[in-house]
């Protein structure tokens, strides 16, 4: 049972920073980022090249390394997201939603397909894998590199948060969400601020699958695409475009996959997953935490 | 040196000509009121002037400095600000985090909350509610808060986009007032309304537009006794 809720809440963590992005891309400029899972991929994939340019890995050096990795490679995969709005999305700001939606599919399909030419079709071996010390926890087994990576992904979270909700550039952030012609009239470069939060949005991704490469040890081209689908999953349950939820529903879904794959086996797992999305789609689609705007006019 | 001349202004929005020649001038510390009827083009005017319409002729100096097509962000930061139509405070962000946004642009926190303070001192219901909701005001409340907000990023030009729209006539009456203590402070106004009675009380001066061009102009006290005026926007003589 404890180590249903560990193994839920571990995948949960990595749910919960990819579907971070797609919620807060959808909360500035409701554009649902299909492309964003393959930003995850893409960190994996830097992630892998710095580190294949560092050389061997020594066991007791592995964390202090994968964290630098870590920061390196958010900065990088956030500047591809940055790039990605300029390029791709940024013309078509006034254009109707459908137009932004196919061409965040082609988006997606130019990163797979890219880094396929780029990298080959095989995947290729994370050239770091963390020791795997294990220890019990309340009857879970838990090992050292799991409870990193989670620590990781919270601090990341907790810090998100903190700079959305209490800094300036949140609350520009926010306010762009609610109402770009009216930030604009504030003195705020709408523009910028939406790069920003694509810039935060890609580089939690690019963390998530720098973490996923040092965890399953396996990286290719097409891993961003189930994932990316499982987050978008995981910030309707939460309440896509608000923060705090979206974080819910990451570890919500972990939680819901662990169990039902313990109920009725691993290969019912993507169909419990997508079930859900489709339930809380036509039951409750602001999700848990959605946003019911009180508003007299 | 005028706060504010347009000369010659066009805008096109698609197919529609929404301005032709558009010419008015704000002096210094002046009140001037922008009337005509729906679709005259006068919230087109202030977004021209503000950035957020890009016009296809003429041109927009402020403090005699050519500002046509400057980014809104950047218009803001010069001290022009534009107070749209229908208030469009940011509903689920508090009281003081929309008046704090204001200062956004204001580099020094110390006089965005000096700014802030003296909001609140103009506007005590601000200052009562300053931790709910701005969505949860009530009309002339999100009016002032709009107005409020505009006051944090240290304006020397407002534009205003009906301010009376939807209120009761003695909340009308109340944003009038802080339409003229702001001005008493020194903020020159353009006034657009369709609430031209209210709006020529406070003005020194008016401009009456229609199809997107000045037909007549004058004092505020000219345009009252006009009998085209009167006809067309006091409700007959």
């Amino acid at each position: 049972m404890s180590q249903l809720v560990w193994n839920g809440l571990f995948v949960g963590s990595f749910y919960a920073l990819v579907a971070l992005g797609y919620s807060m891309v959808y909360g500035i400029i409701k554009l649902l980022n299909f492309a964003h899972g393959d930003l995850y991929m893409l960190g994996a994939f830097i992630g892998f090249a710095v580190l294949g340019a560092a050389g061997g890995v020594s066991a007791g050096m592995a964390l202090p390394l994968l964290l630098f990795v870590l920061v390196l490679t958010m900065g990088v995969t956030g500047l591809a997201g940055v790039l990605l709005e300029r390029v791709a999305y940024r013309r078509l700001r006034g254009a109707p939603r459908l137009s932004l939606l196919i061409t965040a599919v082609g988006a997606s399909f130019a990163l797979e397909y890219g880094m396929r030419a780029a990298s080959g079709a095989d995947p290729r071996v994370y050239p770091v894998r963390l020791g795997g010390t294990s220890l019990e926890v309340f009857g879970a087994r838990v090992t050292l590199q799991q409870l990193a990576l989670v620590a990781v992904a919270v601090l990341l979270m907790i810090g998100l948060n903190l700079l959305v909700t209490r800094s300036r550039e949140g609350r520009a952030m926010r306010a762009v969400a609610l109402d770009p012609k009216a930030a604009a009239l504030m003195g705020i470069d709408v523009d910028a601020v939406i790069s920003r939060t694509f810039f935060l949005g890609s580089a939690l991704a690019g963390a998530a699958g720098v973490m996923a490469g040092a965890h399953y040890g396996k990286i290719d081209f097409m891993m961003g695409f189930l994932i990316g689908l499982k987050a978008f999953t995981a910030a309707v349950i939460g309440g896509i475009g608000n923060i705090p939820g979206t974080m819910l529903g990451g570890l919500l879904l972990g939680l819901l996959e662990s169990f039902g794959t313990f109920w009725l086996g691993g290969e019912w797992r993507d169909v419990f997953a997508f079930g859900v999305l489709i339930l809380f789609l036509t039951v409750r689609p602001t999700g848990l935490l959605g946003e019911r705007v009180t508003e007299r006019v | 040196m005028a706060a504010l001349e347009i000369d010659g202004l066009d805008v096109h929005y698609g197919g529609v000509h929404a301005l032709r020649g558009l010419s008015l001038t704000v002096g210094e510390g002046e009140v001037v009121a922008l009337l005509g009827n729906n679709g005259a083009g006068k919230t087109t005017t202030l977004s021209a002037v503000s950035g957020l319409v890009r016009p296809s002729a003429g041109r927009v100096a402020y403090e005699g400095r050519d500002i046509t097509g400057a980014k809104p962000s950047a218009i803001v930061r010069l001290g022009l600000v534009h107070v749209p139509e229908g208030r469009r405070v940011f509903s689920t962000l508090s009281v003081h985090d929309n008046l704090l946004l204001g200062g956004y642009a204001v580099g020094d926190q110390a006089e965005v909350r000096r700014r802030i303070d003296r909001v609140y001192a103009l506007l005590p219901r601000l200052a009562e509610r300053s931790g709910q909701q701005g969505g949860t005001l009530s009309g002339g409340e999100q009016q002032m808060l709009a107005i409020g907000r505009a006051l944090v990023t240290g304006p020397r030009l407002l534009l205003l986009d009906e301010p009376s729209m939807g209120l009761a006539p003695l909340v009308v009456a109340a944003v009038m007032d802080v339409i003229r203590e702001i001005n008493a402070e020194g903020t020159a106004v353009l006034l657009v309304e369709q609430n031209a009675r209210a709006a020529l009380k406070i003005a020194h001066r008016g401009y009456v537009i229609e199809n997107g061009t000045c037909v007549l102009t004058g004092t505020a006290a000219d345009l009252r006794e006009d009998t085209r005026v009167a006809e067309a926007y006091l409700g007959g003589v």
